[in-house]
């Protein structure tokens, strides 16, 4: 086996073993305990007030655009991230590019809110 | 390293995002197979970079990575449109254009 | 606290060179931002702003010529960008199309009462695109230029609000599009893998020095490069989206979609095969060649059953791609020129084309059928005769320009032996030829009886606007006199041909 299958050996053995852990567990406890279903018991927990509607729920297409818009602009941040780790290295010029870099995203930004894209229904 | 290993599973990926594709009526799930080829190109880019000791592929996977969210931006909200006008994403009903 | 970071060389970057992309990119930044904050642009503004920005690449283009013809090729940014005569070339002609289809545009949007700073905005940034895929040294450059391009030119063809037709249109480019550029990014994947490299140079360099003793991957890696690029340039097989999206987008994005975006793919298509492949051309060549023979063929004969117009010029540009192959597949530089000529004649052929087609379509934009086109020469004979010598153009008949676009490509394949390809080449021009006459024919021979007009609410073509005016008449008057002397766009074009520095 080469050595780098034996270092992903371990990963598979600890990942079996949580496995193995909570499957015990979770066994032992619905072995052991008492099973009385009341209605009131099986409803879906929903911090306490009385659920409404079904289980099953889909949001509105409405909200599209915001899933949309958060997607492309976090997308972004893997530009962000190594330019942070070397932002001393980079000086000045590393500056400036991202400054250009920001201000084109926030100008995307600023043109949906202008197009009234960004209020909430 | 197990290049081939990488270059397997890429390759299935590609050929899955292929299929789903050609054979997909649902405009989402065809958007989601395009990602899966995507993906399989940076699993390819990242395999090649680590053997060849170049960073070249591990950047190009996050260009891909970055364009693809724009590309799927702009799919997606086509899909939306079509649905708005046809309550229906399957691709199979676009028929307006014919020779 | 912090160790003392060590600096990293920032890159050379050349600021003169980057002028043309600059503009385009600039004055799309700067379109969006205005729009944002005003709410009420005056009408002509956008328009007049994108055709200042064209102008503006045109002219910055000239003294970059002068420089690059001097000094030669450069490239910078750490070997990324390249610039050198085919990239300043390809950035004229997209130059001119941009001008093209906002004049063009302007005159649509204000017909159809559609709102409209996003198309120019978008236009601007599909240029844009397709100069950084002209100037691209290195493959992670080629692909981002390739996604600005495309998915600038996506929005574009969905933009008509109210025609069902304009947004299936779109979502078929996309798709296939997007399609396209994920099997583009694998055979990117495997030639990176098989090199080691993505810079144009340092491919071309590994590839001329080393004797690969298993080219399978370099070889699967080149077949999935060229279905990307193909698909991008409508080449037969991957030709399947182009005459639904020609037939369902906003004609003036058609234009842009027929000359700008076709214009960039076969500069990437130059760059890549030609100039970074060029010492495996013996491996590549064939399939170039099949591929060429399939478009010319497969574009000249399907066209001639078409009732539509716009699906007819779509057919007669997938064959005009597979003339543009025929000179890729000759890998010489004098293919690679005649290469170049072609896309300037079509770049004036296309916009010519499809700014009659955007008079003739009238409000609303559906009268495509070749019967709007019936009797034209009696009732509008000025737009009938430009619209019949730009057919001729495309005809490629002597003493137009696509005449001499035709025999360059034809020559540089016989000059590399490619005697078959020539031949089929000419019969397949020959084969078109008879599409341009159909609409010929409809346009001089075919009299509509004036009674059934009447009862049939008289499709009569408005007067067209300035701007498609002015993109007509600058279109024909080029093609004749480039038709009679050819030498000045030839010798640019001999010029422009491609340089691959840096490493």
């Amino acid at each position: 086996m080469s050595e780098f299958l034996r270092s992903w050996l371990v990963l598979v053995v600890f990942g079996g073993l949580a496995v193995a852990v909570v499957g015990t567990f979770l066994g032992l406890g619905s072995l052991l305990r008492p099973q009385r279903a009341t209605e009131q018991k099986v409803m879906n927990y929903e911090s306490g007030v009385d659920p409404q509607g079904d289980r099953w729920s889909q949001s509105n297409i409405r909200y599209y655009v915001f899933a949309l818009m958060f997607v492309l602009f976090d997308v972004e941040v893997v530009f962000i991230f190594p330019w942070a780790a070397r932002l001393e290295a980079y000086g000045m010029f590393g500056l400036v590019e991202m400054a250009i870099f920001i201000f084109i995203l926030a100008l995307g930004l600023f043109y949906a809110w202008r197009k009234r894209l960004l209020r909430w229904i | 390293m197990l290049l081939n290993q990488f270059l397997l599973l890429a390759a299935a990926l590609f050929a899955i995002g292929v299929y789903g594709v050609l054979a997909r009526r649902n405009g989402v799930l065809v958007l989601m197979s395009i990602e899966l080829i995507l993906n399989s190109v940076n699993i390819n880019l990242v395999a090649f970079s680590a053997v060849s000791a170049t960073v070249g592929g591990e950047i190009f996977a996050l260009f891909i990575i970055a364009v693809a969210a724009a590309e799927v931006g702009v799919g997606l909200a086509m899909v939306l449109l079509l649905y708005r006008n046809r309550r229906s994403i399957d691709l199979t009903e676009i028929d307006q254009l014919r020779g | 606290m912090f160790a003392q970071a060590e600096t990293v060389a920032t890159p050379e970057v050349l600021w003169w060179a980057l002028v043309p992309l600059l503009v385009l990119a600039g004055a799309a930044v700067l379109l969006l931002t205005v729009a944002s904050l005003v709410r009420r642009l005056p009408e002509w503004l956008p328009a007049a702003w994108t055709i200042v920005a064209g102008l503006a690449v045109l002219v910055s283009v000239v003294p970059l010529w002068n420089e690059v013809q001097d000094d030669g090729a450069r490239s910078f940014l750490a070997g990324a960008v390249g610039i050198d005569g085919s990239t300043l070339f390809v950035t004229a002609l997209l130059a001119v199309a941009v001008v093209a289809t906002a004049l063009l545009s302007r005159a649509y949007l204000t017909r159809e009462d559609l709102p409209g700073v996003e198309l120019y905005v978008l236009l601007l940034l599909s240029a844009a695109g397709g100069v950084v895929m002209a100037s691209a040294n290195d493959l992670i450059v080629l692909f981002l230029g390739l996604e600005l391009l495309s998915i600038a030119v996506y929005v574009m063809a969905a933009l008509h609000l109210r025609r069902i037709q304009s947004q299936e249109a779109a979502l078929k480019y996309f798709v296939l599009g997007a399609f396209a550029s994920a099997f583009l990014l694998y055979g990117i994947a495997l030639v990176y893998g098989a090199t080691g490299a993505t810079g144009l140079a340092r491919i071309a360099g590994y590839l001329s020095t080393t004797i690969l003793l298993e080219d399978g991957m370099l070889m699967a890696g080149f077949g999935l490069l060229l279905v990307g690029l193909g698909f991008k340039v409508a080449a037969v097989p991957f030709h399947a989206w182009a005459p639904d999206v020609y037939q369902g987008a906003p004609t003036p994005v058609v234009a842009w979609m027929a000359a700008g975006v076709k214009a960039a793919g076969f500069a990437a298509l130059l760059r890549v095969f030609v100039l970074t492949f060029g010492s495996w051309s013996g491996e590549w060549q064939p399939a170039v060649w099949g591929l060429a023979i399939l478009t010319v063929l497969g574009g000249s004969v399907v066209a001639v059953v078409q009732t539509d117009v716009k699906r007819m010029l779509a057919y007669s540009s997938i064959a005009h791609a597979g003339f543009l192959l025929v000179g890729v597949q000759a890998a010489s530089d004098r293919g690679t020129a005649a290469v170049l000529t072609y896309l300037g004649v079509y770049t004036l052929l296309a916009c010519g084309s499809f700014a009659v087609v955007t008079v003739v379509g009238g409000a609303g934009d559906d009268r495509h059928g070749i019967d709007a086109y019936r009797g034209l020469g009696a009732r509008r004979p000025w737009l009938a005769g430009a619209f019949a010598v730009l057919l001729l153009g495309q005809a490629g008949v002597p003493f137009t320009a696509g005449f001499v676009a035709k025999f360059g490509v034809i020559a540089a394949a016989t000059e590399g032996h490619s005697y078959a390809l020539a031949g089929i080449a000419m019969v397949s021009a020959a084969v078109a030829a008879f599409v341009y006459l159909r609409i010929l024919v409809a346009l001089y021979m075919e009299d509509r009886h004036l009674e059934d007009d009447d009862e049939a609410g008289a499709v009569e073509v408005d007067p067209a606007p300035w701007g498609p005016r002015i993109v007509i008449t600058v279109s024909v008057a080029l093609v004749l006199v480039l038709g009679v002397v050819p030498g000045p766009l030839v010798d640019l074009a001999k010029d422009a041909v491609p340089v691959l520095v840096g490493g």
